[in-house]
């Protein structure tokens, strides 16, 4: 793994929003092939830096590389680079499966044969093919979040961000989710940039571990590493011990908050 | 191909929504009756001769408005349901995808306007020149691409529906009432004749009722002209402010 190249590589990164600070100052690396996850309470800047690593927000400074791009001045070569299942819904629900997933072909430029084809071998994966000419609408939450990360799968990004991908989703699903992500990871040395809340999954997935908190990296290793740094026994005993037992409270934009609504009133 | 696949989007969301397209019929069919048979005897007298045939291209432009801008303003549910993200991190400019929408939304508005097209003349309006119908079309569909852009234009800088009864009431309103689509143009007072002239949409009524009756306010080079380029202006207007979204 250490012979592999660099492939993001933040350096004190800031964000700000008017006072407050989301991200401040946090530099770290991921080399191609790892599998990297990013941890912390809510609130503490994990989609923040996701959005400015996909050129969807512009960082108050510092400077980021993604496969030796700039998200800030080489957008559309980023955009290239990298494939993602974002934290809320992003769906059309006014398509169908196989539409959804079409049209992120098409915005790919994924050749037509061969997105007809990995259309089908994904949807069958995720279980949706028997309903791939359902409108998104009829869709339960689990199956939304199954289409979404069929479709953040459909180009073969280099770079795959996973934003909290499995929340709401059942063992079943989640553990099936996890060995594809697992094998693409093998075969194709896919980069996965992984958030999440459930601390085994991101023992059992990641080589390497960042801890967020209050817009500030507070420690980064392997699995094993933070246990030990923590005299802990297990990943999330090790989580509690670098960002403390109080519970968060998240600031929601406006449309954050009517997507989490929409969110709970579909399970 | 992006462009073709986002206009198609947005030609199938319309298609899927029956209620709306029934629904956004009510409102033309409302003044075409009250206005035209309501108003029908009046205009007579006063020598302005047949109302439905005057206010016929007027109503249709009007839906053409509405659907305009409220397509070009579906930006902003897309924001909300989170759809907008999904083609802001595509790897196609903002301009590709700025035109796919907006060419799809103008599409469907000139739908719009030829459904109420249909709807005037079951109600008694008749066209003088049916020739001229492909022209009416291309202008039908210059006012649709001008307001599709404005919605899209506006709803770049919107994050939620809360201002949407603003843009309806102190824009999209006023452009409609006094833009001569429901009266004509001679002999109103100064102030009206000014405000009128300022307002895109009076150049769109007057065009297509040169087209469909012959009858024109302004002449049909300055129409088109002033479509033309007050289209290119929020066209370019609104891919700058869609290329800035942050989400």
């Amino acid at each position: 793994m250490t012979d592999q190249p660099v492939i993001i590589d933040v350096k004190n990164l800031v964000k700000k929003f008017g006072d407050f600070v989301a991200v401040d100052g946090i530099s770290f690396e991921v080399k191609a092939g790892e599998i990297f996850a990013f941890l912390g309470p809510n609130g503490a800047g994990k989609t923040t830096t996701i959005k400015m690593l996909t050129t969807l927000l512009k960082p108050t400074s510092g400077d980021i590389r993604l496969n030796g791009h700039d998200p800030m001045h080489d957008q559309a070569a980023v955009r290239r680079t990298f494939g993602i299942v974002f934290q809320d819904p992003s769906l059309d629900d006014e398509l169908t499966a196989w539409e959804n997933l079409e049209l992120h072909g098409v915005l790919y430029s994924v050749e037509k044969k061969l997105r007809r084809a990995r259309m089908e071998e994904l949807l069958k994966i995720v279980e949706l093919y028997d309903r791939k000419d359902d409108l998104v609408k009829k869709f339960s939450g689990g199956m939304r979040r199954r289409l979404e990360i069929a479709r953040g799968l459909l180009h073969h990004p280099k770079i795959l961000f996973l934003d909290e991908p499995t929340l709401g989703l059942d063992p079943q699903t989640r553990n099936h989710l996890w060995s594809y992500v697992k094998n693409l990871n093998e075969k194709e040395n896919i980069t996965v940039f992984l958030t999440t809340h459930y601390m085994e999954e991101a023992d059992r997935m990641a080589s390497r571990i960042a801890v967020i908190d209050h817009g500030k990296i507070v420690a980064s290793g392997s699995s094993a590493e933070l246990k030990q740094k923590t005299n802990t026994d297990n990943l999330e005993d090790a989580f509690l011990a670098f960002t403390g037992h109080a519970i968060r409270e998240e600031e929601m934009t406006k449309g954050d908050n009517f997507r989490a609504h929409m969110r709970i009133m579909r399970k | 191909m992006t462009i073709y696949i986002l206009w198609l989007r947005q030609l199938k969301r319309y298609a899927r929504s029956r209620t709306r397209i029934i629904g956004s019929l009510g409102q033309p069919l409302l003044f075409l009756v009250a206005l035209g048979f309501g108003f029908g005897p009046v205009y007579a007298q006063a020598g302005g001769g047949n109302y439905m045939q005057f206010l016929a291209p007027g109503v249709i432009a009007m839906s053409i408005l509405f659907t305009a801008v409220f397509s070009g303003m579906e930006i902003i549910w897309d924001r909300q349901f989170g759809f907008l993200k999904e083609t802001l991190v595509a790897p196609v400019s903002r301009f590709t995808i700025m035109l796919g929408r907006t060419l799809g939304g103008a599409t469907v508005a000139v739908i719009q306007g030829l459904i109420v097209l249909t709807l005037t003349i079951l109600i008694g309006f008749r066209p003088e020149n049916w020739a001229m119908l492909p022209v009416a079309i291309l202008v039908m569909f210059l006012i649709s691409l001008l307001f599709t852009a404005m919605g899209t234009a506006i709803a770049s800088k919107l994050e939620d529906f809360q201002g949407f009864q603003l843009i309806m009431n102190f824009l999209v309103m006023p452009l409609f009432f006094l833009s001569g689509a429901l009266f004509p143009l001679d002999n109103v007072p100064m102030a009206l004749t000014i405000i009128s002239r300022l307002d895109p949409l009076s150049y769109g009524v007057d065009a297509l009722r040169a087209m469909l009756l012959g009858t024109h306010h302004f002449s049909l080079m300055t129409d088109f002209a002033v479509l033309g380029v007050v289209t290119a202006f929020f066209l370019a207007l609104g891919s700058y402010l869609f290329s800035k979204i942050q989400v």
